[in-house]
């Protein structure tokens, strides 16, 4: 009963002790936020009912295609990622999985004005014009053309978008992931000569040095953030940067809440790849000290028994 | 009798000769804990101070450190006589960028003019004087020497020495 | 030149050159422990585990790590982690026992100071485990720089800027320690040297000084009674064991704690595969930086209650800096518990319940240290710096002044009944 006592004693100041090292001290470090929503209220809702073949008119009239590739449709980029960078800062997107990756809203708001979508006005104005220009028509209602490109790129998507794919489109263009063997000029080849390593590195480092005169500073390699940030700041981050990091550098993406989640799964898969393994030893290992203990109690009463 | 003074005293000739090769072998193990030559010697960054516009703040790195480099204008980030530099026309505030308290970088809050360090939320104003919280003294002055308009980080010049005389 | 007879059997051979009945009987069989005791004495088996475990995990991490500024990183969060068989439960292992082996260490010595055990002989067996503490620190420090994440690099730029505040020679020595004007790649590789080689070897040999001085003194028992060892144990070997206040180290005394230690290992792995974040600091988990200070930070929890001792002088008392103060405090903070045998002034050994006024202040002491504990991780701003500084003299008043008088006027009182 004594030892139960002291055993209780212990357990309270250790429980003490963490709570106050673990939960209290980060509610106090960090700021609280609400949790993402993927609702963007601030983006207005889509007015018109969207034509995709009539967006493919839009879409080609418009000129997107002097920036974008949409691959899926043989489109081919007009330019390699490091001549685009220099151009725009940042290699423009591949379209063809959009209409899956981004929120509807947020992709009609994108196409009328970036910088307000990405609430990057603090760093785009009139002076310095957001690389991607503001769609003011082809001449018919803008409402109804902007629907009909959002209709025909949601038209041309895969039902479902990979992990990885959802995180090359929507991230892998600013951030690298090395662990995957992912850089923002795209996936490292196998490279026999030195020279060849060379040239990749050449590249690599030009389109680093456009994006950080783009951006202001790099954007870090994210290999490890599932560990660093953890499953809800990753989301919360991506739903809105501006809201967990005012004054950041990084555009909001405005990814459904399903393609956020295929992105975090896929930096589960690179910076947490062991989880599984992790989850199906424990319980064993933890079963086996059940019965040590239980076999060492025994033990100790048969010790123990003539000594009392 | 004599014998046995004879014996103390080889003795203490052997034991004070083993300790003195103590101490030999000390100094070289002190001697291996030194920085190396090299990194005594990479100590000299140059800095060309001529394009800098009024009122802009820069960072550069010297010895593993961040420089700070604030080019007064003199209306609203006021001269500080007893604090900054003149190098060409300019005055410019430069300073070590690292919290005399424990050694974190302070941020240039352009907006307050002041230096605030996140660690222990100790301030600076813009004439590197500590204002608030538990910074023991104003941010360090690098050792400098002034060529024309370019600022030598790593030399004690004699406008560093009038400095250093004064605060 | 000894004479050796045939011998009949492996046993006999090597009891013949080893002695190994002699000295099994000496270690275990016929080293006595006292029966009335509880499970708090069973924490040494504990620590020696966990120590145990640091080192069989270490060795296996030291064979994939990279002490380069440049590889240390990725040596660690790839190929440890994601590459090597088992590197994941290595280092889960290994971080997560760096950190629980202190509260053992901590539930260790709180033990030894509510039942008096640092008194009355037992002087060594308290001071060879307070060197082990700040051992252990040590180890545990340059240990956490080795993964060379974002709180490794500032709490090893910040703990080392600390020495730069000892009067005349701090620049110097702060330079002279990291091998650089900053923490750097000479800074890493040292403390990769201490930290996989000498440290332990230090420690090593410390662990066997702790052992051998509880050899003559004994280890105390839960009423701090002085026992006859050599009448009890006769006793005991005559099957009296019913009234022998002893029982042997083995088998008996390890019964019970191999139990207390399969309890514990069940919460050790619980920690490993579930809940790991409290050892394995999430910002650690970006490389380090040395231009992009964090946020916040701060040592890990065990240093937390010394570090709030360091920072709690947050304003300057006449010609004193801030600073100067908050070092020294430091400095006491983290050599007085070495005085414990002489700031206990009095002769009496029984546990803390049965002392009075000792009771109370045991207590306030605990109170105290988590409070400094908690605070030393909260940002020091506004009421958070006064409960700083609150706490922090009331440590060093409990300490100097508080334990002394106490345990004086227990002292006349028991001189008095005498």
């Amino acid at each position: 009963m004594r030892e139960l006592k002291i055993l209780a004693v212990v357990v309270f100041f250790t429980l003490v002790t963490y709570w106050g090292v673990e939960p209290f001290a980060h509610s106090q470090m960090h700021a609280h936020h609400e949790p993402a929503t993927f609702k963007y209220e601030d983006l207005q809702p889509l007015a018109k009912q969207g034509n995709p073949q009539k967006g493919a008119e839009v879409f080609m009239n418009a000129g997107c295609t002097g920036c974008h590739s949409v691959k899926s449709q043989n489109i081919p980029a007009p330019m390699d990622p490091v001549t685009a960078s220099a151009s725009y800062g940042v290699n423009p997107p591949d379209l063809s999985d959009a209409g899956a990756l981004y929120d509807e809203k947020f992709l009609a708001a994108v196409i009328k004005n970036p910088a307000h979508a990405m609430k990057l006005e603090h760093k785009f104005n009139e002076n310095r014009p957001f690389p991607m220009p503001n769609f003011y028509g082809v001449g018919g209602d803008i409402e109804q053309e902007v629907a009909d490109i959002v209709a025909y790129l949601k038209s041309i998507a895969p039902k479902k978008v990979e992990p990885k794919e959802a995180f090359v489109n929507a991230c892998g263009r600013c951030h690298d992931m090395k662990y995957d063997n992912w850089y923002v000029i795209g996936e490292k080849p196998k490279m026999d000569t030195e020279l060849e390593k060379a040239e990749f590195n050449k590249k690599h480092a030009e389109y680093q040095a456009n994006l950080k005169k783009y951006l202001g500073t790099n954007p870090p390699d994210l290999s490890m953030y599932i560990r660093s940030r953890g499953h809800e700041y990753i989301r919360d981050f991506i739903e809105d940067p501006q809201k967990i990091l005012h004054g950041t550098a990084m555009p909001r993406v405005g990814l459904t809440e399903e393609s956020t989640h295929q992105v975090i799964t896929y930096m589960e898969n690179v910076g947490d790849r062991k989880k599984d393994k992790r989850n199906s030893l424990g319980p064993l290992v933890i079963l086996y000290f059940v019965i040590f203990a239980l076999l060492a109690y025994a033990w100790k009463k048969q010790m123990w028994r003539d000594l009392h | 009798m004599a014998d046995q003074k004879r014996r103390d005293f080889l003795g203490m000739v052997f034991g004070g000769f083993a300790a003195a090769g103590g101490v030999a072998a000390l100094y070289a193990m002190k001697r291996t804990w030194d920085p190396l030559p090299s990194v005594m010697a990479a100590g000299f960054t140059t800095v060309d101070l001529s394009p800098m516009k009024p009122g802009e703040f820069r960072t550069v790195t010297w010895r593993g450190k961040p420089i700070f480099i604030l080019k007064k204008d003199n209306t609203k980030l006021k001269k500080c006589d007893d604090a900054d530099v003149k190098v060409g026309e300019g005055d410019y505030l430069v300073r070590i960028g690292l919290c005399t308290h424990l050694g974190c970088i302070p941020a240039w809050e352009g907006d307050k003019q002041i230096f605030k360090c996140a660690c222990h939320g100790g301030e600076f104003d813009a004439c590197g004087t500590n204002t608030f919280g538990p910074p023991p003294r104003p941010l360090d002055i690098p050792p400098f020497k002034i060529e024309g308009t370019k600022l030598v980080l790593g030399e004690e010049g004699p406008e560093y020495k009038k400095l250093v005389g004064k605060a | 030149m000894a004479h050796f007879e045939k011998a009949n059997s492996v046993y006999e051979w090597l009891d013949q050159r080893l002695a190994v009945s002699k000295l099994t009987k000496v270690l275990m069989t016929e080293y006595w422990i006292p029966k009335n005791i509880n499970f708090l004495w069973a924490m040494g088996v504990v620590l020696m585990t966990m120590f145990t475990i640091l080192l069989i995990s270490g060795i296996f991490l030291l064979m994939y790590y990279k002490p380069d500024t440049k590889l240390a990183f990725d040596s660690v969060n790839y190929t440890i982690m994601q590459e090597v068989w088992f590197g994941w439960l290595w280092r889960h292992m290994h971080g997560v026992a760096a950190s629980v082996v202190f509260l053992v260490i901590y539930i260790h010595m709180f033990t030894g100071i509510y039942y008096g055990s640092y008194k009355r002989g037992r002087e060594m067996i308290w001071i060879s485990g307070m060197l082990l503490f700040v051992t252990f620190s040590a180890e545990a420090f340059s240990g956490y720089m080795l993964p060379w994440g974002q709180m490794s690099y500032w709490a090893a730029q910040v703990i080392t800027n600390l020495f730069g505040g000892i009067p005349f020679i701090g620049d110097e020595l702060v330079i002279w320690i990291r091998g650089n004007f900053y923490v750097a790649d000479a800074t890493l590789t040292r403390f990769f040297m201490l930290h996989v080689l000498l440290l332990p070897l230090v420690i090593m040999g410390i662990i066997g000084l702790h052992f051998y001085s509880l050899r003559i003194p004994h280890v105390n028992n839960q009423e701090g009674e002085e026992i006859d060892f050599d009448a009890e144990a006769e006793k005991y070997k005559a099957g009296r064991k019913a009234e022998s206040k002893v029982i042997p180290f083995w088998p008996v005394f390890l019964s019970k704690d191999l139990f207390v230690l399969g309890v514990f290992m069940i919460f050790y792995f619980y920690l490993v595969f579930y809940h790991y974040n409290f050892a394995m600091d999430p910002i650690n988990f970006d490389p380090a930086n040395p231009m992009k200070t964090p946020p916040h930070i701060y040592p890990e929890w065990y240093f937390l209650w010394s570090y709030e001792v360091l920072r709690g002088f947050f304003f300057d008392v006449g010609p004193l800096s801030a600073m100067d103060i908050g070092l020294a405090a430091f400095g006491i903070a983290n050599v007085i518990f070495f005085l414990m045998p002489w700031l206990d002034k009095s002769p009496v050994v029984a546990p803390a319940h049965k002392r009075g006024a000792f009771k109370i202040w045991f207590w306030v002491l605990v109170v105290d240290m988590i409070v400094l504990t908690i605070w030393g991780k909260l940002p020091p701003t506004g009421a958070n710096a006064w409960i700083g500084f609150f706490a922090s003299v009331t440590f060093l008043i409990l300490l100097l002044v508080a334990l002394p008088m106490i345990t004086k006027k227990e002292a006349q009182r028991a001189g008095g009944a005498a």
